[in-house]
């Protein structure tokens, strides 16, 4: 795949590009936000970069397989946020806050 | 009698079966009983044992190469498997007669000596253990079958050390000796290894003798040989893996006089012996030949555990260093290719080192305890049946004819003496300067123990009722054992007499039996032509006049015992030694000097300067750097998400990183 | 109409046909959730009945699965392998190998469960819905041909874990297990779900059978950049979910904090369910491009090695101990990964046939020691630290001999079918001519031992500042279900390592069996 950036169109690659910008970014989030929520925030924002992803090479590689794929994401990410968020609320009930840096009981 | 082939695994099934019968039941079978069973099985393990001898005697040829598989233990598809097999030849019929024969002997000893133990069925439940995989050591049908037993004797013999492990000494020994046990069985475990990667099996039926080993190269062969030389440097604590075994000695006598004397120290021997193939076919070869190594490992061991045993006065220890010095005559003759010779030897000491222990552990119980010779003396007339077969067992490791370790040790150094080269000479040599040693130290032993002056009083009066030890005898005199700890003294003696004649170096009529006997399991073994009968008959008179000289300069500095400052002549150096001079035992002071001066700082060297520093070293750097490595790992594990992430991130960094190395 | 819509409105559109047999245990177990919730939706007003009803609905469901599991055999022995569902489902002999152990896993994880619940006064139907929910993702992984569809039972069966590690509300570390788990498991998910992203980029498909078409077309040294990479993150992904180094750091925390039951249940069945993936993606599909990931599988398996035992030996609670012992056993796997299809002389054991017998036993392994371990806490999940296991060997015979031979097995020691089971990798690896992998593999054995040793001596030792009254601290009523467990394992433990022959037979039928 060319990955060189053509200033007048704007084709799969940079598509590509920004799925992969905004996977690093979400990654960088996770490692840098102490907030329980928003590091999960995080998470789907990974998820969402690879959907892009996997739409772009679909488009690139005219196959719906990748699209399908989508969905499949989705409803994943969907039931992620479900028990996620579930699991958060109830700790933020024993402690106030929802800083992640806070919870080290076991270590070592 | 044919049966007996097929029933061999019963062998090492009934000590296993008695194992698990004393360790579920022992406690409600109670004290006494639960030590007979034990001793039962162990015992009619013997009787099936010399059945099973006579059943491969009335074999011929190919007949006297037996291998009975119980079981397919481990199949792979293809070629590869693993029996669970046994393999009935001479070799391994003369290893389950003495192992089941010293142990049933040791553990009618126990029976008395462990008497009113809070683990006593426990204790006997381990020695059962031990037996059984002794027994599998030994008539295991491959390399893994033998590397099974091997690991099962090694767990015994580390919860056997550590049995009292009240004592922080005996936690530590046992500790010591599993480590150092580890180093010879990886070496053990590479050596398979490569035997598989090359030749497919571990069948000991397919390296019946070196023409089996063609098409592999000389290098590899001997790469082999020394790998399963260093497991059994290990087991048989030759230097410088030997440091565990004084220390073993915090473990119960009879331990140290079934495991730590007569069996499993032999079983390097044994190994050495079975694999005898490698080591025969890298003599073939031009360079390094695995058997020199062997040889000049053992000469060491010989030598320097004599000079240390000089020195020791704990009666066991003397003992310790003794058996690692007769071990390494052991691996001097295998070394040179005398297998019989070694193996002869490995069946003698074993009686009268058993013996010797035993005694000392008759001593010991006798003495409520006390182990310090120094604090003995003139025990032979409290203890008449011990003192008596204490001191056959010094005539036969002293080498005075015609008790057993004489014929055993003198056909060693005949062999050596006639293997070949300046380098057979020289190991000759290192040899008889042992047996000086050898003589020297147990005459020592002897008389600091049961002759000389009765130093014993002070001790025993203060010690006596801290030990804990039930005892009708409230005067505090030393006392003779039990008949169960006598018993085994008296067939131990008697086997140290005659155990000699099981091969005699004669070959019209021929008398050597052993020889005869191993023959079909050595096979391809190079012969060592023994030279003429009257270089023969000198070498012999040598080494009977070496002997009895080391035993006429023991007797002369300690037949009065000790001094009553109570310190031995040999610690003493240079300066306080002066008065003695004019007692006109010049002679004495002369060997005293040389003993005290350089024997002793080189003993000193031997036992403190290698084992504490540089091996306990070795040892705690491993133990070390797992512990920083694991406090590290530790400090990085802080318990936070955020760095565990961090930490996936790392591991796909370094994967990207990788990867992208193969795109471009 | 916009007429490419009506086109396709048109088109007869290629049914998958639905291969009943083949997803017979998969739905056998979801129907058996779906039923308990139901239970618990109608008989509202009688949770006692509902709990008891569950359990025997559970046990219906896992017998019956595993029946489905028994005719699945049948068939491919019968037909031979094959793919449905348009090749999104492999039947082959690791399929039915891997969903026998999950399902004995499962089992042995109800069993173990319901005097643990009952202590903990967790006595929910919801436990078991999840726990079987949980498996029926692990048996669809036992399936999955296509990353799509490896992804999603991953995802099943990860999601119904995260709330059964944050199950125990009342104790902070459940909930912290809960917590780090599902936060670093999305977040290896996303990366997996990338991988695919690349893979399918760079191939085409998502479909494992079309990608190992594909690559064996392509000169494996023009692989892109994209392809590598999407190997890389699927490492990453499936490295996580078996705890490899150095993918690991989350195994200690949510083993010691997950409620001992279900670590016992992660412990064994995810690794196995993982592994199958692993091996089905990279031994499988990816065998064309092995020179790629194979030193990747190296460096993580010397890694894992490494870190769980070394980690092991400074331990000083038992939970930790093993779940940093459990790295290591993942670090053996590898090592049979490694050498998966590795050229060889006498390829008489291949790696994967190693590898799926190393599961074998170290499932039941590891239930074993964790259920002894669960028997041993008191309630609340505290007395699990080294020194709580002083002169156990008095207190608790039964238990302590138990635990031993549970750990020795763990160590490699002959009998014990962990003796065959490190036998076979260590071969495999010699077979394979990796010599190094074999050697460290040994090394790293020997140092655990002493890991394995050091709680052994500590059950069976005594000293001075020893309690006399030890030996009169009442004995521990085990209850049925944990006494059937127990009993099951250990002598499961104890034939393997006796008669391990039909069972590596099974394995090894299992891998010829393997769909490429």
């Amino acid at each position: 795949m060319n990955l060189a950036i053509s200033a007048t169109t704007i084709g799969a690659q940079h598509y590509f590009i920004l799925g992969a910008i905004l996977f690093t970014i979400g990654a960088t989030g996770l490692l840098l936000r102490r907030n329980a929520i928003v590091m999960f925030m995080c998470v789907e924002l990974m998820l969402n970069a690879v959907n892009l992803t996997f739409v772009t090479f679909a488009k690139a590689l005219n196959d719906s397989a990748g699209q399908a794929a989508v969905f499949f994401t989705l409803i994943v990410a969907a039931a992620e946020v479900a028990v996620g968020l579930a699991i958060i609320v109830a700790i933020f009930r024993r402690r106030q806050g929802a800083t992640a840096d806070d919870i080290d009981l076991m270590k070592g | 009698m044919q049966r007996f082939l097929d029933l061999v695994w019963v062998i090492p099934a009934l000590p296993a079966l008695g194992a698990v019968i004393v360790l579920l039941f022992g406690k409600r079978i109670g004290e006494p009983k639960a030590g007979y069973i034990a001793t039962a099985t162990i015992g009619t393990s013997f009787v099936w044992s010399v059945f099973t001898f006579f059943a491969l005697q009335s074999q011929h040829g190919e007949g006297r190469h037996h291998v009975y598989n119980l079981w397919k233990w481990f199949a792979g598809t293809g070629d590869f498997h693993v029996n669970f097999g046994f393999l009935v030849d001479p070799l391994s019929v003369t290893m389950i007669l003495f192992v089941t024969g010293i142990g049933t002997l040791i553990h009618l000893y126990s029976v008395g000596y462990m008497h009113g133990d809070p683990r006593y069925s426990r204790f006997f439940a381990y020695l059962n253990l031990f037996a059984a995989s002794m027994l599998v050591l030994v008539l295991g049908s491959s390399f893994l079958m033998t590397f099974m037993g091997w690991e099962g004797v090694g767990l015994c013999s580390y919860l056997l050390i550590s049995f009292w492990f009240e004592k922080n000494s005996a936690a530590v020994a046992g500790k010591k000796a599993f480590v150092t046990n580890r180093v010879g069985d990886f070496g053990f475990m590479l050596g398979m290894f490569l035997i598989f990667s090359k030749f497919g099996t571990l069948d000991y039926v397919r390296f019946g003798s070196h023409e089996a080993l063609t098409g592999v190269s000389h290098t590899t062969v001997t790469a082999m040989a020394l790998l399963l030389f260093v497991g059994a440097m290990g087991k048989s604590a030759q230097v410088p893996l030997h440091i565990w075994l004084p220390d073993a000695m915090e473990g119960p006598t009879p331990v140290s006089a079934l495991i730590h004397a007569a069996t499993m120290v032999t079983a390097g021997v044994f190994l050495v012996s079975r694999a005898h193939a490698f080591f025969d076919f890298s003599a073939i070869g031009n360079g390094i030949h695995a058997g020199t190594v062997v040889a000049w490992v053992g000469a060491i061991t010989a030598l320097g555990a004599a000079t240390v045993a000089i020195r020791q006065n704990d009666i066991k220890r003397v003992l310790a260093y003794s058996t690692l010095s007769q071990l390494g005559y052991m691996f001097l003759a295998c070394g040179v290719g005398a297998y019989t010779a070694g193996l002869f030897h490995m069946v003698t000491h074993a009686f009268f080192k058993a013996l010797l222990f035993l005694g000392s552990g008759s001593v010991i119980h006798g003495m409520h305890h006390e182990q310090d010779m120094r604090k003995m003396g003139g025990l032979r007339k409290f203890m008449p049946i011990t003192g008596a077969t204490f001191i056959i067992g010094w005539l036969a490791i002293a080498g005075v004819p015609p008790f057993a370790g004489f014929w055993s040790k003198d056909e060693i150094l005949a062999k050596a003496f006639f293997s070949g080269g300046a380098q057979g000479k020289a190991l000759w040599a290192v040899g008889m300067l042992a047996a000086l040693l050898t003589a020297f130290y147990m005459t020592r032993q002897v008389w600091m123990v049961f002759f000389g002056n009765e130093r014993f009083r002070d001790s025993l009066a203060d010690d006596h009722g801290h030990d804990g030890h039930d005892d009708a005898n409230a005067q505090g005199d030393p006392h003779e054992s039990p008949i169960t700890m006598t018993l085994p003294l008296l067939v131990l003696g008697a086997l140290s007499i005659v155990g000699g004649f099981l091969s005699l170096p004669f070959t019209k009529p021929n008398l050597e039996f052993l020889a005869r006997w191993l023959e079909p399991s050595l096979e391809g073994a190079k012969d060592i032509h023994p030279g003429a009968f009257t270089s023969g008959f000198l070498l012999s008179v040598g080494a009977v006049v070496v002997g009895i000289i080391g035993i006429a300069i023991g007797f002369t500095v300690y037949k009065r015992g000790l001094p009553d400052d109570g310190v031995d002549p040999v610690e003493t150096k240079l300066g306080p030694l002066a008065n003695v001079l004019e007692n006109a035992y010049f002679f004495d002071i002369g060997l005293a000097k040389f003993v005290s001066g350089p024997a002793t700082k080189f003993a000193t060297f031997l036992a403190e300067g290698i084992d504490r520093k540089t091996i306990d070293g070795a040892v705690n750097g491993v133990g070390r750097t797992v512990k920083e490595a694991g406090d590290g790992l530790r400090r990085m594990q802080t318990g936070l998400v955020r760095n565990y992430a961090l930490g996936i991130v790392a591991g796909v960094a370094m994967l990207i990183a990788y990867m992208w190395t193969r795109a471009i | 109409m916009n007429p490419v819509l009506f086109a396709v409105l048109n088109t007869e559109l290629e049914k998958p046909r639905i291969d009943w047999p083949i997803i017979a245990p998969v739905v056998a177990l979801f129907v058996t959730a779906l039923v308990i919730v139901l239970l618990r939706a109608i008989l509202r007003t009688q949770p006692k009945l509902v709990y008891q009803l569950s359990i025997a609905a559970a046990f219906v469901g896992l017998v019956t699965s595993g029946a489905f599991v028994g005719n699945e055999w049948r068939i491919i022995h019968r037909s031979g392998i094959f793919q449905t569902f348009s090749g999104a489902i492999a039947v082959d002999g690791m399929t039915v190998f891997v969903q026998a152990i999950v399902l004995i896993a499962t089992a042995l994880g109800v069993l173990l469960a319901l005097g643990y619940l009952r202590r903990e006064g967790l006595e929910t139907p919801e436990y078991l819905v999840l726990l079987l929910l949980s498996a029926t993702g692990m048996l669809v992984m036992a399936h999955a041909n296509d990353l799509v569809l490896v992804f999603v039972a991953l995802e099943v069966f990860s999601i119904a874990l995260y709330i059964l590690a944050a199950f125990d509300r009342r104790r902070a570390e459940s909930q912290e297990a809960g917590l780090k788990y599902f936060v670093l498991g999305a977040f290896s998910s996303a990366i997996f779900l990338y991988g695919i992203a690349l893979t399918y980029g760079a191939t085409g498909s998502t479909s494992l059978t079309e990608i190992a078409t594909q690559l064996g077309v392509v000169d494996p040294k023009a692989h892109t950049g994209l392809l590598v990479a999407g190997f890389a993150l699927l490492i990453v992904g499936l490295g996580f979910k078996v705890s490899a180094a150095p993918f690991h750091m989350w195994t200690p925390d949510v083993y010691e904090g997950s409620p001992t039951p279900v670590t016992a249940f992660m412990a064994s069945a995810t690794k196995v369910a993982a592994f199958a993936a692993f091996l089905r993606i990279f031994a499988g599909a990816f065998a064309q491009a092995s020179d790629d990931w194979r030193p990747a599988i190296y460096v993580l398996a010397v890694l894992s090695l490494l870190v769980g035992t070394i980690a092991a030996a400074i331990q000083s609670d038992v939970k930790r101990m093993l779940a940093y012992s459990s790295i290591a056993h993942a670090g053996y796997i590898l090592i049979g990964l490694q050498v998966a299809n590795a050229g060889s002389k006498r390829n008489e054991l291949p790696g994967t046939a190693a590898s799926l017998f190393y599961l074998l036993v170290y499932a039941l392994m590891a239930l074993g020691a964790f259920g002894v371990v669960q028997s041993i806490n008191h309630r609340g999940e505290t007395n699990h630290a080294i020194t709580d296991y002083k002169q156990l060997s008095k207190r608790q015979p039964l238990l302590a001999a138990l635990l031993t031979l549970f750990l020795l097995a763990q160590a490699g020691v002959p009998f014990t079918g962990g003796f065959i089971a490190k036998l076979s990798i260590f071969r495999s690896a010699v077979d394979a001519g990796q010599y190094q992998l074999a050697i460290a593999g040994m090394l790293a054995a020997v140092i655990g031992a002493f890991v394995y040793l050091r709680l052994v001596v500590t059950m069976y030792a005594t000293g001075q500042d020893d309690d006399p009254d030890a030996a009169n601290e009442p004995r521990i009523k085990l209850d049925v279900g944990s006494r059937i467990a127990l009993t099951i394992t250990a002598s499961a433990i104890i034939v393997l390592g006796v008669l391990p022959n039909w069972f590596l037979d099974i394995a090894h039928q299992a891998t010829q069996l393997l769909t490429r």
